[in-house]
């Protein structure tokens, strides 16, 4: 539509700012060829393959896929789901983490303050705890899927190997932030799980005595758990993680079809 | 003058040469004379690649009158002329006059194992990050949604002095803690656990059956869904029917002794 006074219409100036933006040195800077965001992207096999190619996915993912595992109903999305979930405690987790100090005197207070009188402190702590859960559940189901669908068969059997240590890691981390809070459920619960592993063969009082930090929980535990809780565990999980994703490629991709 | 390849355009005055021969009803010996070599191209969709047919054509040209060559080059212009005698390589003759020589014969399935069929494949994007993408605005969405309405527990702050009956922990250990009803801690707590990660990461080495169909598996599948329900039982048993002193109770009486 032409405006006799050379005006533009308000879309105009829109679609000429975004043309202007895409066209950029900056924006073309970050965005590599063919990527989605790109100036002129159209829907074609090519370019289908430059999103893949050209971005960091290509760490995660090969340009094409079989068709058979894109279906839902084939994997449950149950490995992903554990990673988002991962993803979703990181996040949620650095936040907690600007309000907790790990300490006996000041770990309680300190959550009951993050419930009461921070900004969203309740609802991210109630995230971080659900999302934990679920993250148990939906690695225990991503094992069954894996061993029902025979997945772990050759040439995955060092994946698999893998995926049960991410298990226990992720039992580790789960366990781990369960003391944190620092209230009765969580001291009783960790005095119940660090004196079951104190019946450890010939050096049980020794595995109890590094868990704990000393003879009894306390704050030396606190400390220790926090920071197996925020920095090792996680540090250690994040480097199989990415064996197990890769592994998952170099293996020949997802199993099956059945 | 525009630069045609010399083989193109050798090829398409033999074609137009053929055509016209056809069209007059030429004989058909000479026909016969040049069917090994101009019947390919002519077809359209010859193996042999043009340069080479070129150079064998233009090599027995050679052999039979070197007048004969000469006189397309003359009329072929100076570009023509110039490549037809500056460069030997289409013209060169090997031992006994020939061009080629046929060193073997490789069939294909000899030394290409030709097995792979293939797969069936979709494009990653959109396919699949499109449905990974939404399982992670689900997964999130859920999370956030739940935790509105559900308050993680905070009991009151930690007292040693003060056991709570019962002391549970967290649920997925709850299936050993329930065996230490039974057992002596050192086998409920170290060795079937330890056992348990043992022989799972073990699985892959132990099973040797290379089927991944269910109908071939039936024992190794039995054996692990015998193995999850268990556990699956001890952590319900743990969780909800263990009451005061880890005592058994059931939970529409004696009440409810979990906290998440």
């Amino acid at each position: 539509m032409e405006r006799p006074s050379g005006k533009k219409t308000p879309s105009q100036r829109v679609s000429e700012i975004v043309d202007k933006t895409q066209g950029s040195q900056a924006w073309n800077s970050i965005f590599r060829p063919g990527s989605v965001f790109r100036k002129g992207y159209t829907d074609s096999p090519r370019n289908r393959s430059y999103v893949i190619m050209n971005s960091v996915l290509y760490h995660l993912h090969p340009v094409k896929v079989k068709r058979h595992a894109v279906k839902v109903s084939y994997t449950l999305c149950l490995g992903g789901l554990s990673f988002f979930l991962f993803i979703l405690l990181t996040i949620t987790g650095i936040f907690l983490m600007f309000f907790y100090r790990p300490t006996a005197a000041q770990a309680w207070n300190d959550i009951y303050t993050l419930q009461t009188s921070v900004a969203f402190g309740l609802l991210v702590r109630n995230m971080h705890r659900w999302a934990a859960h679920l993250m148990v559940l939906s690695v225990f189901l991503h094992m069954a899927r894996v061993f029902y669908h025979g997945a772990y068969k050759p040439p995955r059997e060092f994946n698999w190997v893998i995926g049960v240590i991410l298990l226990t890691l992720t039992l580790l981390l789960s366990f781990t932030g369960y003391l944190l809070p620092w209230d009765q459920l969580a001291l009783w619960a960790v005095t119940v799980g660090t004196n079951m592993m104190g019946y450890t063969p010939v050096f049980g009082d020794q595995v109890r005595f590094v868990l704990l930090g000393g003879k009894e929980i306390g704050t030396d535990t606190l400390l220790r758990w926090y920071v197996l809780h925020v920095l090792f565990v996680p540090f250690v999980t994040v480097i199989f993680l990415a064996i197990h994703f890769w592994r998952v490629r170099k293996d020949g991709g997802i199993s099956g079809p059945l | 003058m525009t630069e045609i390849p010399e083989h193109l355009r050798k090829r398409a005055e033999e074609a137009k040469a053929k055509a016209a021969a056809k069209a007059a009803g030429d004989a058909p010996a000479e026909a016969a004379a040049e069917a090994p070599a101009a019947a390919a191209p002519s077809a359209g969709d010859s193996r042999i690649p043009a340069h080479l047919l070129e150079r064998s054509k233009s090599a027995k040209a050679k052999k039979e009158g070197g007048a004969d060559a000469a006189a397309p080059a003359a009329t072929g212009g100076g570009v023509a002329t110039a490549v037809a005698e500056a460069a030997p390589p289409p013209t060169a003759t090997g031992p006994g006059g020939h061009t080629q020589r046929l060193l073997t014969v490789v069939k294909a399935g000899s030394i290409q194992d030709v097995k792979s069929t293939p797969i069936d494949k979709v494009h990653t994007w959109p396919h699949l990050l499109a449905v990974e993408f939404v399982a992670a605005l689900a997964i999130t969405v859920f999370t956030l949604i739940f935790s509105i309405f559900v308050n993680a527990p905070l009991l009151e702050l930690a007292n040693i002095n003060q056991t709570p009956n019962p002391s549970k922990a967290p649920w997925y250990f709850l299936g050993l803690q329930e065996l230490l009803t039974m057992f002596h801690p050192m086998v409920a707590g170290v060795t079937i656990p330890g056992m348990g990660i043992f022989l799972l990461i073990l699985a892959p080495y132990i099973d040797k059956n290379p089927s991944n169909k269910p109908e071939d598996r039936k024992f190794a599948i039995s054996l692990f869904t015998v193995q999850m329900m268990f556990w699956a039982v001890l952590v319900i048993i743990g969780s909800f029917f263990r009451g005061p002193g880890f005592n058994f109770v059931t939970p529409w009486t004696g009440g409810l002794f979990f906290e998440l």
